[in-house]
């Protein structure tokens, strides 16, 4: 990690609209949820008790609405990674975040993420990356899409 | 159900462990969640609990009020303030869930979401389907 630049490259434009690979499929693992619950403080049966999430219809453990940025994870790393994108990650600050559903991911689920680079903003000399990374099941069906803005900062 | 109605309301308590539970949970390993001197090196004003954290926190007492009753649609925020957790106080994240809109097909719960009488996510809405 490099801290304190003596200069920055701007993030490239010609990154809006570019798509990326699909990553490698993302096998949810039954405890991987159980532990991603309860980092974040979940209560619900539906997210630990196989039974109960049987009961509410669902195959095995119900993952918490947050947990699609496990998956997200490696497509944002495939943008950092970018040769010609220009975006130093130390300067990088996570400003919006929204995820949009088609059903909740259970345990089970092998999830493929696709990554697109909707837009690229600048303001007063900060550039505001908006990606949205596409998530379908083994079926090819949607599950869930994440978005991040991502705003890089200019000052050194 | 009326608009303006609190469904849910929750009070987090954050330390230094719940941090480094979220890192490995998430695989979000951002030395700025965990270690002193690398926030200060960045100017932070100390260590800051993950945003995903707090976003994936926040839904929490929604998650709890629907139940088996519906499915979340979708849910979004922005990242306005920091939590910065004290390595021996921790932090505390309040989060009261409001209905903002209802129609028959969806409800928008929106969250008030405040660590140290200062409000941490904007815009920090969830759309649930009630079956």
């Amino acid at each position: 990690m490099t801290l304190g630049r003596l200069m920055s490259v701007p993030v490239n434009p010609e990154l809006q609209g570019r798509v990326f690979p699909p990553t490698a499929p993302y096998l949810v693992g039954r405890e991987k949820v159980r532990e991603f619950a309860r980092a974040v403080f979940a209560t619900s049966p539906l997210n630990f008790d196989p039974d109960a999430a049987r009961d509410a219809g669902y195959d095995d453990v119900v993952a918490p609405p947050t947990f699609p940025v496990v998956v997200q994870e490696a497509t944002l790393a495939q943008l950092l990674a970018e040769p010609d994108g220009g975006i130093d990650f130390t300067r990088v600050v996570h400003g919006e975040q929204g995820f949009s559903y088609t059903r909740p991911i259970v345990a089970g689920d092998e999830l493929v993420a696709t990554l697109a680079v909707t837009s690229i903003k600048t303001l007063g000399g900060n550039s505001m990356i908006t990606a949205e990374s596409t998530i379908v099941d083994a079926s090819g069906a949607h599950v869930v899409t994440a978005t991040s803005t991502l705003v890089v900062r200019a000052d050194a | 159900m009326i608009v303006g109605e609190i469904v849910a309301e929750r009070t987090f308590h954050l330390t230094r462990d719940s941090l480094v539970r979220y890192a490995g949970a998430s695989g979000d390993f951002n030395a700025i969640h965990y270690r002193d001197d690398i926030a200060e090196s960045v100017g932070l004003p100390g260590v800051l609990a993950h945003g995903m954290l707090t976003m994936g926190l926040a839904v929490q007492p929604v998650v709890d009020w629907l139940d088996n009753r519906g499915i979340v649609l979708g849910y979004g925020v922005r990242f306005t303030r920091p939590v910065v957790v004290d390595p021996t106080d921790g932090a505390t994240v309040t989060v009261v869930a409001k209905v903002a809109a209802l129609n028959e097909t969806e409800t928008r719960i929106d969250l008030t979401v405040t660590c140290a009488d200062a409000t941490v996510l904007g815009k920090a809405q969830v759309r649930v389907s009630l079956v």
